[in-house]
């Protein structure tokens, strides 16, 4: 069981979640190339340029780890992530289950994504002003302390720290794409996760994937906002586990 | 205690900063009139809202990846910048810290946020933004500019000169980030001698580039009026002395005149410039010239003229300072290695030796030399 966290934050967004599976799965949890403990020197720009270079690393971890008929569960982008990965290798997963996910931010002539352009301008302006938790300062014991997990948990918003340039470029990249049509190319049995009032994937957003994946089940949390693993993890918990 | 706790609730209501309580969830509960004065609402209009409605739309996307999250995970979140949406939609700049106090009883999760109103510090911040912007924007047009200009120093291709064999290599510094002020010259003079400079101005950067520019040109120029060594360096001494920049720079200039039989006179004279060495075919390998005063710098420069002659199979190496002074750690490239190389080297065309030359000096630092080399390799082909 592969947990795929998505634009901001780290791994630490599944730590309510997977420990409810590990009796009965192997538990897969990794940072994206440019996110969390993830070695920065192996962030290309040109592979990371669409979501198609994170599918890739995605398939990478599986094949490393021999992952055949496995449960792909990704969160926010991190879900168009698996739907590319399963697409393009579909003994890799028997299952999907996408967290609150959306093909395309932008809205679309007869498609309402929930975002305009300005939007996305905005949000990398809200990066260019803060830098939670990363300044010069801070850069060389991050990058100092490989080895040592533990004294990096002190330092603050360490969980979201992500060095501003990569932060832009993921920024960009998640909010910019456009996955519609490769909805229909997911062939295994997909659960997805709905929030309430949830500003970034809408619930029309979440009926469009539902209708665009052709085996997928839809299923509406109470849960509010747009992570429902850290608000919500005993609702998330309970909707994964009878899915599978 | 009534007075305290009547301006207690006062403080709440009307202190300088905005007050927000909010359910885990996001819905607000609670709010001070600070707030609703700036924003513009009644109450009731207020309350029930979530916090992410009332941010602006892009801010909204940073407040759901990376506030709540952090929020959730750490407990509280501090001064992240935002802006908040007044009823009429003009974006109110703000600074934003939020702690999460745990459920106690009956009483559920709840986030206390305050909020500063930060407008004409993000102007400030704003400035700074875009000044910093331009600066790199500057720096970018700078290096550029000095990228073009050296390219236009260095001759593309050694010019082809009939019965000598000659090479020319340069590595810029760095990554190529920058430029160093090395180059070098071949041209033929008026008398069909020929004239090799090879030289190196202090500093980087579009300023070196510049004296580079007037360093060559006026070779060149002298070279035409007077084919001696000494003469081309007294010029340039001149020229890069009268140039408003307080830049200097070293120069080795040789003049080839080939003899009748396969022989070649070489005259050299430095200007503070690391000497050219001699590979004979015999297997000895020298120095050759006197040391001279750098240029630019003084009127009157110290300079020797010495005659050295080249025989078939032998090889005469110019050189910037950027070979020897190769560092790795605290090692030089230095004069034996480079003496060692020569040696491996004798017998290859003269192209394969000055571009192993610089090949060799670029990995001895790793791919990232600290300063540019520059080699002009000059041989008589064996008989």
């Amino acid at each position: 069981m592969l947990f795929a966290h998505g634009f901001g934050c780290d791994q630490n967004m599944w730590r309510h979640v997977w420990p409810a599976f590990a009796a009965d799965h192997r538990i897969v949890l990794f940072d994206h190339v440019g996110a969390g403990e993830s070695d920065l020197t192996a962030y290309e720009r040109e592979k990371y340029g669409s979501l198609e270079g994170y599918a890739t690393d995605i398939l990478e971890i599986c094949r490393e780890l021999n992952v055949t008929d496995g449960v792909f569960v990704g969160h926010s982008v991190a879900a168009m992530m698996g739907v590319l990965a399963a697409a393009r290798e579909p003994s890799r997963f028997a299952k999907l289950v996408l967290v609150g996910p959306s093909p395309r931010y932008v809205d679309d002539d007869g498609y309402v994504g929930g975002f305009t352009r300005d939007d996305i301008d905005g949000l990398l302006a809200s990066l260019d002003s803060n830098y939670l938790g990363w300044s010069a300062a801070t850069a060389p014991a991050i990058m100092g302390t490989p080895d040592r997990p533990e004294l990096e948990q002190e330092l603050t918003n360490s969980f979201c720290r992500t060095d501003p340039d990569i932060a832009r470029h993921f920024a960009h990249v998640t909010f910019l794409s456009d996955n519609r049509g490769d909805l229909a190319n997911v062939s295994v049995p997909t659960l997805i996760l709905q929030c309430s009032n949830d500003v970034i994937a809408p619930t029309a957003v979440g009926r469009f994937v539902h209708r665009e994946i052709p085996r997928s089940t839809f299923v509406q949390l109470r849960a509010t906002g747009h992570c429902p693993n850290l608000s919500a993890p005993d609702e998330t918990v309970e909707a994964i586990r009878s899915f599978l | 205690m009534t007075e305290a706790f009547d301006e207690l609730t006062e403080l709440y209501e009307d202190s300088p900063t905005g007050a927000i309580s909010s359910l885990v969830d996001g819905t607000i509960v609670r709010v001070n009139r600070t707030i609703l004065r700036w924003l513009g609402y009644a109450r009731h209009e207020f309350l029930g809202r979530s916090l992410a409605e009332v941010l602006a739309p892009g801010d909204r996307i940073y407040y759901e990846t990376h506030y709540a999250p952090l929020l959730q995970m750490q407990g509280e979140v501090r001064g992240v910048a935002v802006s908040l949406l007044r009823a009429d939609g003009v974006r109110l700049p703000c600074m934003i810290s939020s702690v999460l106090r745990p459920p106690a009883g009956d009483r559920p999760a709840v986030v206390w946020t305050t909020v500063f109103d930060a407008t004409d510090r993000r102007k400030y911040e704003q400035e700074l933004l875009r000044a910093r912007e331009e600066a790199r924007a500057a720096g970018e047009r700078e290096r550029a500019l000095a990228r073009a200009l050296q390219q236009s120093l260095l001759p593309p291709e050694p010019p082809r000169i009939p019965g000598l064999d000659v090479g020319a290599a340069y590595h810029p510094v760095g990554q190529g980030l920058d430029v160093g002020g090395d180059f070098y010259d071949i041209f033929e003079n008026r008398n069909g001698d020929w004239t090799i400079i090879i030289g190196d101005v202090a500093g980087k950067g579009a300023e070196a580039a510049g004296v580079t520019a007037i360093a060559r040109y006026t070779a060149r120029g002298a070279a035409v009026r007077r084919a001696r060594p000494n003469h081309v360096l007294r010029a340039v001494n001149e020229a890069v002395l009268r140039d408003r920049s307080d830049r200097y720079c070293t120069m080795c200039c040789l003049m080839l005149r080939q003899r009748t039989g396969e022989d070649l006179d070489v005259t050299v004279s430095a200007g503070g410039h690391p000497l050219p060495l001699l590979v004979s075919s015999d297997g000895s390998i020298d120095a050759v010239g006197l040391g001279g005063t750098i240029l630019g710098t003084f009127e009157d420069v110290d300079l020797h003229e010495i005659q050295v002659v080249l025989r078939p199979g032998d090889m005469l190496i110019a050189r910037t300072d950027g070979i020897t002074d190769g560092r790795r750690g605290d090692e030089f490239f230095g004069e034996e290695r480079l003496i060692r190389a020569s040696e491996e080297l004798k017998g290859a065309p003269a192209a394969v030796v000055a571009n192993e030359l610089v090949r060799r000096v670029v990995e001895f630092q790793d791919g990232w030399p600290r300063d540019d080399i520059a080699v002009v390799v000059v041989r008589v082909p064996p008989r």
